[in-house]
């Protein structure tokens, strides 16, 4: 989220697209119905008629898999109406920019395709440089080669007409949706945006966020009271783990993994760290050696120095264009059969990835595995699932009981980036124990191992500065930093072993630690773990925002909205001057944390608002995506149609599909498979069910697998509600339980009727008579630039159940 | 002074919160359930479920309405059907806490027979007491009396995370009922609070209040023992099960 839980009260118009806030988020909507108290509207665009939209003011249908073809119709809107705000759009994002002559979008594709590799060269979407290596600019926005005009030809395809026939969506309901919307358009008016899996779980999943992100920059949306792109995480902590990486792509504070075309420190950091030559642009990753340097120290501790390149050279390097995701993880363990082992900490891919048969079947060829789990899981116990003969699975599992939250230290980062303590509650039950003293537990018997054996590349092994034994505090500290000599900087000397109090001091010739960037000054001084604050003090601009800067804390410097110098004008004057984040009085900022302390624009020494982008403008035009520079329609990899409108491109060009007996996808238009699944979680269910299921309270409110379907459908099939049904698609079939309801509506989709159904993903065989894996429907299919699958929309056909194996009737 | 439920249904999202919570606080058991077509788990109340979120949806005019109707014991103020019935077979089996207005069935519920308890819950003109086969006794909503005597909110308010729940003294309950009332008719002029001169949980509806759920809707008003004795010779009413 660039705001807060909080802020969302302050919206004068709450999307929610792409998720079931109400459902899945239930807190948001204290906030949301806030919004609506005080005047909000608040739309929900979903496939189906949820909990959301019972609260919103309207719901609007969608067929799953056309976001972006919704959204470019309101881009449109809002260009051909005027209805931009135009101050910001013209200073604060890339608008203004000239676009080389290389790019170009051809019927459906970018210049620079690639069909071989199906990847694209993206260096032909290059910003126009003038001499001094500066972005060319025409704040007229009226040159054909600048991104405004680029974006109005773009989208020009995208009228009522065509989107309401892709979508499914009445021209009646776009227009009402994109009217409301963008009323807030005007300086002193905010919409936020709620999104969740419904946009990421596409395979143009980057791109719808990224067309929202784009509508919320034309209209001024971003960084100002009530605004942003809000990206709805919660239980699995998602935030906090891809703050620390627990993505393969990255390594901690958003620094890129370290690959084979960079075998030394300074390649990596020539590669990784942009330059820009305008003195107002902050280009925040400037300072990437800065923090890359301290992570490396905080790894290796004395080990590290300048010499050894603060141990760059220990770390293990992925081969470049080499996809590591765990989609493919599971496709080598299935084809090459050359994974020997592994460990699986909290996560049930046997239940919760894609094309699950794959991944039953890839965890057999292991030898061995280690699990850390709550409960027996589908994936711990997946050598007894149904259908399999233990005495001929190889594999040996270790499953190790894992203590509850409530019984461990520890924090979680919410989706506001709050770094948030929680405490022990009780000793943990058993010999359960965190997993934290697990991995520490292990790591330590292993380095112990190399230091008696050796083996191969022990260095890599024993050079880390590891923790005797788990320490939740201690690991705060360290992911705070310390310094690790005594250093003077602007005037002041810290101390060896001092906390480092922010960011800004961290240094890149190893006189700083820190492992993670972003999290320095969560605990500035011993003593001080700021997660643990529980003050309500606030300052009157901050009590009017419902900020809480002394509750816990938030990265990055505890600022609570990000951009937000994008929410005054040029002069530091509050756009909204009802609603002000932060204001430049008497030659100071007050209110929220400003981003970086530089006066206003227009003022000498002023800088851009968007400081992480090397040009400081939001990106309208955005080079960094690998399938585009603009979001573009295309249809789900399994689709009820056979063209696609706006392009003779049916489905998204780069899209990454893992190849093998297993991998098969359905025809565009597969007349076996003609209905759209899309798939969900519920409030009652945690992810993959393996928590919930074993929380018997929770499988009473909701016992066993369902899908949700029209009575226009069931009719045709000769399905009445409570009939168990089975689900097929060209990769497998599942039972359910009929749920026949008016939430869900047929769609009129390019002249046809296309029929959509919905199912929560949670049921698995380890509850007796639940139902099993929704996720053996739906098809591994990766996103192009993060490998996402694409699990909301696919290709089922549905029948009434001869007999009924996997549910208790 | 009378404490009272204020339950906004036009907040509430159907998390099913308080469902969890008020089992939790009682040490209720988990009952088995099957899906049968329904969000609406377990289907009715009974002896291990005194609060559920009964979800009930309609399409009218093309527009899709879901409602959810949290729904728990009435706490009927003066003369409490339930209590007015049980009465005539065995004073003491239900109760009215004096400080609070809370009706609690007691213990002694289990000296009553079937039938007696049969003739109680028809009593109630909200279906809401059940029998407990096990331990024979009558079961309810008890307003988590335990908590408020200890100046605690009842567990399915303190769960609430929407406003939906509010609970506090009965002459403010009703001004906060009148308030969002007043703002929930804006949108919806139908909009009412059900039976709220009589009750200590008072529902604010946007919709027909049929629409909800059968027993959404106060069939009789408030029984004197009179009443009673003479409707205690009709046929029983359906009892959901």
């Amino acid at each position: 989220m660039t705001q807060s839980w909080i802020d969302i009260k302050h919206a004068n118009v709450v999307l929610i697209m792409g998720s079931n806030a109400a459902e899945h988020h239930p807190i948001s909507f204290k906030w949301v119905l806030k919004a609506k108290d005080a005047g909000a509207t608040v739309i929900h665009v979903d496939p189906k008629f949820s909990r959301t939209s019972a609260r919103s003011d309207f719901h609007v249908p969608l067929r799953s898999g056309t976001d972006i073809a919704f959204m470019g119709g309101l881009v449109k809107y809002i260009q051909d109406n005027d209805l931009i705000q135009k101050d910001y759009v013209t200073e604060y994002t890339n608008a203004s920019f000239i676009i080389a002559d290389s790019y170009k979008f051809e019927d459906g594709l970018f210049s620079g395709y690639d069909a071989a590799t199906r990847k694209y060269d993206q260096s032909q979407w290059a910003f126009a440089k003038d001499d001094k290596g500066i972005p060319k600019r025409d704040k007229t926005l009226q040159d054909p080669r600048c991104v405004y005009q680029l974006l109005k030809k773009h989208y020009e395809r995208y009228n009522l007409d065509t989107v309401s026939s892709i979508t499914g969506v009445s021209k009646e309901n776009l227009l009402k949706v994109y009217e409301i919307y963008t009323s807030t358009g005007k300086p002193n008016k905010a919409g936020t945006m709620m999104y969740a899996l419904g946009w990421t779980q596409h395979s143009v999943g980057v791109q719808n966020i990224r067309l929202g992100c784009m509508i919320q920059l034309l209209l001024g949306n971003i960084g100002v009271a009530g605004g942003g792109v809000n990206a709805l995480r919660g239980e699995p902590n998602v935030q906090g783990s891809t703050d620390h990486a627990l993505l393969w792509h990255i390594i901690p504070g958003y620094n890129a993994v370290p690959t084979s075309a960079w075998p030394t420190l300074a390649d990596y950091q020539k590669a990784n760290t942009p330059v820009s030559n305008d003195p107002m642009s902050v280009n925040w990753w400037g300072n990437r050696p800065k923090y890359m340097v301290s992570l490396l120290k905080g790894w290796f501790g004395d080990k590290a120095t300048a010499e050894n390149e603060f141990g760059y050279n220990l770390l293990p390097k992925v081969e470049p264009g080499v996809d590591y995701a765990m989609m493919f993880v599971y496709d080598r363990m299935y084809q090459k059969k050359d994974i020997k082992g592994g460990m699986i900490f909290g996560h049930n891919p046997a239940m919760s990835f894609p094309n699950t048969h794959k991944v039953r079947a890839a965890l057999q060829t292991l030898d061995w595995l280690v699990m850390g789990e709550l409960h027996d899981t589908e994936t711990s116990s997946f050598w007894r699932q149904p259908g399999v003969d233990p005495k001929k699975v190889k594999t040996e599992v270790f499953l190790l009981p894992a203590c509850q939250r409530g019984e461990k230290d520890g924090t979680t980062s919410n989706s506001g980036r709050w770094h948030q303590w929680h405490f022990k509650g009780q000793e943990p039950l058993g010999e359960s124990k965190s997993m934290g003293w697990m991995l520490i537990e292990i790591m330590n018997r292993v380095r112990a191992l190399y230091e008696k054996e050796k083996g191969a590349f022990p260095e890599g092994i024993l050079a880390h500065d590891f923790l005797k034994e788990y320490d939740a505090e201690e690991m705060a500290m360290r992911i705070n930093g310390r310094f690790t000599k005594d250093v003077t900087i602007n005037d002041k000397t810290y101390k060896k072993g001092e906390m480092v109090p922010s960011f800004t001091l961290l240094q890149n010739d190893g006189s700083t630690y820190s492992l993670n960037w972003c999290y320095t000054g969560c605990y500035p001084a011993e003593g001080q773990n700021l997660a643990k604050r529980r003050e309500h003090t606030q300052t009157p601009i901050q009590a009017k925002l419902g900020l809480f800067p002394n509750y816990t804390w938030a990265w990055p410097v505890n600022r609570r909205i990000l951009y937000n110098r994008a929410s005054v004008d040029v002069n530091g004057n509050p756009f909204n001057p009802e609603l002000p984040i932060i204001a430049w009085q008497d030659g100071q900022w007050v209110g929220d944390v400003p981003d970086g302390p530089a006066p206003p624009m227009a003022m000498e020494g002023g800088k851009y608002p968007f400081i992480m982008h090397t040009e400081g403008h939001g990106q309208l035009f955005g080079p960094g995506r690998v399938d585009g520079p603009f979001p573009e329609h295309y249809e789900p990899v399994e689709t009820p149609l056979t063209k696609n409108p706006f392009s003779s491109q049916l489905s998204n060009p780069c899209v990454k599909l893992p190849k093998s007996d297993l991998d098969l996808l359905a025809a565009p238009g597969d007349p076996n498979y003609p209905i759209v699944l899309t798939t969900y979680s519920m409030t009652e269910h945690w992810c993959g069910g393996g928590d919930t299921r074993n929380t018997p309270y929770l499988l009473e409110a909701e016992p066993q697998l369902y899908v949700e379907m029209s009575h226009e459908l069931a009719e045709e099939k000769g399905i009445k509600n409570g009939d168990v049904i089975v689900v097929e698609s060209i990769r497998g079939k599942v039972e359910a339980v009929a749920m026949v309801t008016v939430r869900i509506t047929p769609f009129q989709v390019e002249g046809k009727t296309v029929h959509l159904i919905g199912m929560p993903f949670c049921f698995g065989w380890t509850t007796p008579g639940v139902g099993d894996a929704t996720n053996r429907l739906t098809p591994s299919v990766g996103e192009p630039n993060v490998t996402i699958p694409e699990y909301k929309a696919s290709l089922v056909n549905i029948r009434k159940a001869d007999k009924v194996t996997e549910l208790a009737r | 002074m009378p404490k009272c439920i204020f339950i906004d249904t036009t907040r509430c999202t159907a998390c099913r919160g308080c469902q969890v919570a008020c089992k939790q606080w009682h040490d209720h058991e988990a009952v088995p359930t099957l899906q049968t077509g329904t969000h609406q788990n377990p289907p009715d109340l009974n002896p291990n479920n005194f609060k559920l979120v009964r979800f009930s949806e309609h399409k009218l005019d093309g527009r899709v309405h879901w409602l959810f109707f949290p729904e728990q014991c009435r706490h009927c103020q003066d003369n409490p059907p339930c209590k007015d019935a049980a009465d005539e077979f065995l004073e003491g089996a239900i109760i009215i806490d004096e400080s609070t207005g809370i009706v609690i069935c007691t213990e002694k519920t289990k000296e009553l027979t079937k039938e007696q308890c049969e003739e109680i819950i028809d009593a109630c003109p909200y279906n809401i007491p059940r029998l407990n086969e096990k331990t024979k006794e009558l079961t309810k909503c008890d307003m988590c009396i335990d908590r408020v005597h200890a100046g605690l909110v009842p567990m399915c308010v303190k769960s609430c995370c929407t406003g939906a729940m509010n609970f506090g003294e009965r002459e403010d309950m009703l001004k906060l009922a009148d308030e969002h009332l007043a703002y929930v008719q804006k949108t919806f002029p139908d909009a009412e609070l059900l039976d709220a001169d009589f009750l200590g949980v008072i529902y604010l509806v946007s919709h027909p209040r049929e629409m909800y759920h059968e027993y959404a809707k106060r069939e009789t008003h408030p029984l004197n023992r009179a009443d009673f004795l003479a409707s205690v010779t009709k046929p029983f009413r359906n009892i959901l099960g």
